[in-house]
């Protein structure tokens, strides 16, 4: 296991050794990464990364992702059932975004794309929040300085800017909180995301960029997108990249932590490639047995992150048997307050499209707001007529 | 400093200035905006007085400027960014319209955006093909904009302030051939409301409606036509988003014709949604169709044709002239 660190500013000591060592070819399926737990539940060392977590706080990470997986199987029946208009399901990429979440301090901010409930839930926003857009009362809909988690952006890169701007703006006031911009490897194609790396190079700003390589845009394969290996690309911006085991939360957190640190250490970007796999559909609109194998699925799965921190809890005896059934209700209760809470959403008044176009009002938005409810109106008359 | 006479392109300067004096949260962002003071000299010296953490020259990257912008705005910041030509704005069109004008929406009105997109736009002064552009009509499409325009140096100052102090997105105009004109800026007055429009010239016979930088040819009409004996009344929009039809409406009631004037194409132009508008609103009161005159639908043509391409004195006078015919 070799750190691929691109480190434009490590210390010689860090890289004379890893010159040293020997390096394998690596297999196109088998990246050469990050990883403190194998996907059989060992725990492993790494020389530049550490975790030091009491059995709590790894059943904490444990419940996170347990609980983000049910949530995001009740948002994928409810669109099934025909209360959500589309999903776009997390399903194997728990360990990515609780264990990038679990590294952020509450003055931290997030810039999410559209498939980030897991990082969502890490920041405390109620779950039901997320659902407002997907159902189609809202385009968003929920206060981001609340929670210090901006809106989810569908236009995709384009949030790496605003993290990178927002960045620029920590480091005017002084402050060293920093930002975590999560985007895909399809994103990653993104003149946005280019921009995004040269303004937060340029001005030292304190962002992670995180992408979540989960193998697919889509339908398009990561090859379709990069010749190189993504977390490389840093290097030419001039700040180091990191890749590591998507599917490991505890190296996701020791990796995220390390980033973060870094950024408000005053030291810059960093780009982190977590290595994942959508095990899902990229929406409910998707159908991925059209582009993927299902040998490619089952090889992933073996690797799942929910699963391998179970064993690894298990065989340390961190958690007993109460632990897992008491979560399992808890899932359950979850479920069923989300369900109840899609369902019980009302449709926003109509008027409500005129709302909150401008801070300061237009005249236009007035004048065919009051046409529109003077429209309205006329119905109402008529129905009182017909009474 | 009141009364000043000053260009609009200082006008615009001693504007930033004032705005960077009086609110810390204020920043000017751009290529060249720095030690250079920008393409236009509209940043100069701002950079020497406020520094590089206030006047910042950004990567040669649009969508960067504007992306980070709106970082910087839900941080607290009140950016001004420049874009340095009209058409180079377009790799910043998706920031801007898919992000900016529309974050406020999504957020149900807890989050502001006040950024200020600055465009020196228009043509007249003999530039290459990307230097000349008159896209207004792109942004004022775009629910969630607000987008303006002065036509002279106390409006430049006055208008300025406002987009900075307001709390929506201001796609800001510049109307580069008018930099140098120098006109009086009274920096103690009470401004006129942003968006609201202007009598630039009282008139009785008939209304020429422009903003930017067909105020001026407009004026220059009105007086020609004075000469004959024609009574012209020029009304200065000042704001493409919203347009103030009421102004518009008010003027075409007293003078019973429009012709309405700008640079841009007048195919689905401002010229057409105010005519549609004001043939709705003042149909029984209109001796003539509502006119435009404007661009053509082809791009902006090389410098030694663009003579031909921009409305002048000639075709507006040719207008005012149809239009009373009727
Ligand atoms: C600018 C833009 N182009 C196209 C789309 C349509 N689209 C939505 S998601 C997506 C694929 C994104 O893939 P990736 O960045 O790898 O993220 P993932 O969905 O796999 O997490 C595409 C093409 C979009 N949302 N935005």
């Amino acid at each position: 296991m070799t750190v691929e660190s691109t480190a434009a500013t490590r210390k010689p000591r860090r890289s004379s050794k890893r010159a040293g060592a020997a390096r394998t070819p690596k297999a196109p399926d088998e990246p050469q990464l990050v990883q403190l737990l194998t996907p059989e539940g060992e725990r492993v060392e790494h020389p530049e990364y550490e975790v030091d977590l009491t059995p709590e706080e790894l059943r904490g990470l444990y419940r996170d992702m347990v609980l983000t997986r049910r949530f995001d199987a009740e948002a994928t029946s409810l669109q099934r059932q025909g209360e959500l208009g589309l999903w776009a399901s997390l399903l194997g990429q728990e360990a990515a975004q609780i264990g990038s979440g679990r590294a952020l301090r509450d003055d931290d901010y997030v810039f999410p794309t559209y498939r980030e409930h897991g990082v969502a839930w890490c920041r405390g926003v109620d779950p039901t929040n997320l659902l407002g857009m997907f159902r189609g009362v809202n385009h968003g809909g929920w206060d981001p300085n609340s929670n210090n988690f901006h809106l989810y952006t569908i236009v995709i890169g384009s949030q790496t800017l605003h993290a990178t701007g927002y960045a620029m703006g920590i480091v005017k006031d002084g402050a060293d909180s920093a930002v975590v911009a999560y985007f895909g490897d399809g994103a990653s194609s993104q003149g946005d995301v280019a921009e995004a790396f040269t303004f937060s190079a340029v001005y030292n700003a304190p962002v992670v960029f995180f992408c979540q390589n989960n193998q697919w845009a889509i339908s398009e394969p990561t090859e379709k997108q990069m010749r190189v290996p993504l977390y490389q690309r840093a290097q030419g911006f001039g700040f180091p990249g990191v890749r590591v085991d998507g599917n490991d939360v505890l190296a996701c957190l020791a990796v995220t932590k390390s980033a973060l640190e870094r950024a408000r250490r005053g030291e810059g970007p960093t780009l982190v490639e977590a290595y994942t796999y959508r095990m899902g559909a990229h929406t409910t609109s998707d159908d991925p047995t059209k582009y993927r194998t299902d040998d490619e699925r089952q090889a992933w799965e073996a690797k799942d992150p929910i699963q391998r921190l179970k064993t690894y809890l298990e065989k340390q005896k961190f958690a007993d048997e109460a632990f897992f059934t008491g979560l399992e209700t808890e899932s359950e209760t979850l479920g069923k307050r989300v369900r109840e809470a899609v369902r019980a959403m009302p449709d926003p008044d109509s008027l409500a499209m005129f709302e909150n176009t401008h801070a300061d009002g237009h005249a236009l938005v007035d004048e065919e707001r009051a046409q529109f409810a003077a429209y309205q109106a006329s119905f109402a008359d008529s129905d009182e007529e017909g009474n | 400093m009141a009364g000043k006479n000053m260009s609009i392109a200082k006008a615009l300067n001693e504007s930033l200035r004032k705005a960077l004096d009086t609110d810390p949260k204020v920043l000017i962002m751009g290529e060249d905006v720095g030690k250079l003071g920008g393409v236009f000299r509209v940043t100069d010296g701002l950079h020497k007085d406020f520094g590089e953490d206030r006047v910042i020259d950004t990567p040669l990257a649009e969508s960067g400027i504007v992306g980070t912008a709106i970082g910087l705005a839900l941080r607290g910041y009140r950016p001004v960014v420049e874009i340095q030509f009209d058409g180079f704005v377009f790799p910043a069109y998706d920031q801007i319209v898919t992000q900016l004008a529309k974050m406020y929406a999504r957020a149900l009105g807890k989050i502001k955006l006040p950024v200020v997109v600055r465009i020196p736009y228009g043509g007249g002064i003999g530039a290459v093909e990307h230097h000349s552009e008159s896209p207004e009509a792109l942004f004022a499409h775009v629910a969630g904009l607000k987008v303006v325009s002065p036509s002279n140096a106390s409006d430049a100052y006055w208008m300025m302030q406002q987009a900075i102090q307001s709390d929506d997105p201001v796609i800001f105009f510049e109307p580069k051939r008018r930099y140098w004109d120098k006109g009086e800026v009274d920096t103690d007055a009470i401004p006129h409301p942003l968006h609201k429009a202007k009598v630039a010239r009282e008139g009785s016979d008939l209304t020429l409606a422009a903003y930017g930088p067909m105020v001026k040819v407009c004026l220059e009409a009105a007086a020609a036509a004075a000469e004959e004996g024609k009574s012209v009344e020029v009304l200065d929009l000042r704001s493409m988003s919203p347009i103030d039809f009421d102004s518009v409406q008010t003027s075409v009631e007293k003078t019973r014709r429009l012709v309405v004037v700008h640079e841009a194409p007048v195919f689905l132009g401002t010229g057409a949604e105010i005519a549609a508008r004001i043939t709705e609103r003042c149909f029984y009161h209109l001796e003539a169709p509502v006119l435009r005159v404007g661009g053509y639908h082809v791009p902006y043509p090389p410098a030694r044709l663009e003579d031909e391409y921009l409305p002048g004195l000639d075709r507006v006078l040719d207008a005012v002239d149809r239009s009373l015919a009727y």
